[in-house]
């Protein structure tokens, strides 16, 4: 029994929704503006998003975060279906335990704890093989990659526990070799785990400014790491700019993954009503 | 044979869990009890005493930050839970739109609102109010991690809420219980989970935070964060930067125990060491 909304909730929807967009509208609007200033406006121009076009490190670092994300949320999906596959098949319930209990650290332990580990494993190797300039993109991608892979794996091993295990065998026993029972009948089964694994991964990747800033080099610049650079001095609005048109990517891309979503569902409800009348 | 096989596939995992997660913490361990020429020493472990009050000040505004965070979500997830479809859509969509938006740049937004020249001054001025300083202060800081981690204790509370059976309430309420008793006899324990992950997802983010103190703190104070990211990005202190961090990590350990105690033991969810 779903209620509507009294009006003491409503105000008190209507708060905090005003307390969480008030910083992001103010940025949006000031990112029009036609003074370098944050705080006072002068008239309205797009000389802001103009300049951002014109700034070939900003777009630089943007593709690498873009780069970085698919690649590393790509790796960790595949390495992580595995591990869920093979930690869903461990007999010793000690070994799975101590297996999840590692998976859980990079989730648990704070993001600056796992980013300093990870460097000091990087600089203390780099020092032993004697390379000066180890931080870059690969130990970026190998950061990313560890911090995806508890993600993945946590999404996909609910998917295997849900899935019949008979059917794999089934398969088998109709002339599947284990390769294709594993490609044709798990990979589909535990499908939505694996796809919802990949999303999670990409817009970590995509987000992760902690890890990445203790694990990068001077080669290789990731779109947050452009951001507190720019951060540190004093700010000219090219970088609301940049952050408006970030809010407005992925506006837009909820909306589309909603919509979808709902057009399915009704798509779904249409398929069951025909199916009840007939 | 095929059992065997199946279970061969998680080794690359394994192995990349070992040297990418488990060596680095053995590194931190190693680098807190060495000095600069690799020496074994206690020196940087005992350090630890004069940082005592940013970590306990950390802890606390964490702690302060989590709770406001909890109050404020409770109410706004109950409401959430009981709308309808749409509704809950919608609202879904509003609180992780601002959360997919990077920390930095909600930070650094959150930031000019509260300028000494800000837009709440500059509003507080046009109607002739007098101006309140709130940038460079603890309550600026604590704000910023209410503003920016609030989504993830919203969102599990939601979650646990969306699935308790109405019809415990209605049960309830029929057996003679007023709306409070309903609250803290039925709904409060059923959400209790919910309140555990949202505790861990505020806390230990706000405890560990470097970049929200920095801008909204200014140098007025630091925090344990603070402290850690300058030994290895200005100092080059690693090993008083490991001991720090071990500190830190052992911490949100014992924060964990106890609030394992609330959620039960999951068979795989595993513990945490």
């Amino acid at each position: 029994m779903k209620r509507k909304m009294s009006p003491m909730s409503k105000l008190y929807v209507a708060l905090i929704f005003l307390f969480l967009y008030a910083p992001i509208i103010v940025m949006i609007v000031f990112s029009f503006n036609d003074s370098a200033s944050t705080s006072v406006m002068r008239g309205v121009s797009l000389r802001w998003y103009k300049s951002l076009l014109n700034d070939s490190a900003t777009i630089q670092s943007l593709y690498n975060t873009l780069i970085l994300a698919v690649t590393s949320s790509l790796s960790a999906t595949v390495m992580g279906t595995a591990a869920a596959v093979g930690i869903n098949s461990f007999r010793k319930k000690w070994v799975r335990k101590t297996t999840m209990s590692v998976t859980n650290i990079p989730m648990m332990n704070p993001e600056i704890v796992t980013g300093i580990s990870m460097m000091l494993l990087f600089v203390s190797v780099a020092k032993l093989v004697g390379v000066t300039d180890a931080l870059g993109f690969w130990t970026m991608l190998i950061a990313h990659i560890t911090f995806n892979l508890p993600y993945v794996i946590l999404s996909v091993l609910p998917k295997l526990r849900q899935m019949d295990p008979h059917l794999p065998e089934a398969a088998m026993d109709l002339g599947c070799t284990p390769l294709q029972a594993f490609f044709k009948v798990t990979i589909p089964s535990i499908s939505t785990g694996i796809v919802s694994g990949m999303m999670m991964s990409f817009t970590l990747s995509l987000d992760d400014f902690v890890i990445s800033y203790f694990t990068q080099g001077p080669t290789f610049e990731t779109l947050p790491i452009r951001i507190f650079s720019m951060t540190k001095k004093r700010v000219t609005p090219d970088m609301y700019a940049l952050s408006t048109l970030i809010f407005v990517a992925i506006l837009f891309l909820l909306i589309l993954l909603n919509v979808s979503q709902v057009r399915g569902e009704k798509r779904l409800k249409n398929k069951l009503d025909k199916g009840a009348k007939q | 044979m095929k059992k065997i096989s199946k279970q061969f596939v998680a080794s690359p995992y394994l192995v990349w869990a070992i040297v990418f997660i488990v060596v680095p913490l053995f590194f931190v361990l190693y680098y807190s009890v060495t000095d600069a020429n690799g020496n074994f020493t206690f020196e940087h472990i005992l350090d630890i005493v004069k940082y005592k009050d940013i970590m306990l000040n950390s802890i606390w505004l964490g702690f302060i930050a989590t709770v406001i965070s909890l109050v404020i979500s409770y109410p706004l997830a109950y409401i959430m839970a009981r709308s309808s479809a749409n509704v809950q859509r919608t609202m879904m969509i509003l609180v992780m739109l601002p959360m997919w938006m990077n920390l930095l740049i909600r930070t650094y937004s959150l930031m000019i609102l509260l300028q000494d020249t800000g837009i709440i001054n500059s509003v507080l001025s046009f109607l002739k109010l007098p101006n309140v300083h709130m940038i460079n202060t603890q309550g600026a800081v604590v704000l910023g991690m209410v503003y920016n981690y609030i989504p993830y204790m919203l969102l599990p509370l939601y979650s646990i809420m969306a699935k308790i059976d109405h019809g415990l309430i209605e049960a309830a309420e029929d057996l003679g219980a007023n709306k409070l008793k309903v609250i803290s006899k039925v709904i409060f324990p059923l959400s209790l989970p919910g309140i555990a992950s949202g505790f861990t997802m505020v806390f230990v983010p706000s405890v560990s935070t470097f970049y929200i103190s920095k801008k909204l703190g200014g140098n007025a104070f630091s925090l344990i964060g603070d402290v850690i990211e300058m030994q290895f990005k200005a100092s080059n202190n690693y090993n008083l930067g490991s001991a720090l961090s071990l500190v830190l990590m052992f911490m949100i350990i014992i924060c964990m125990a106890v609030m394992n105690r609330f959620t039960g033991d999951d068979d795989d969810g595993g513990v945490l060491i």
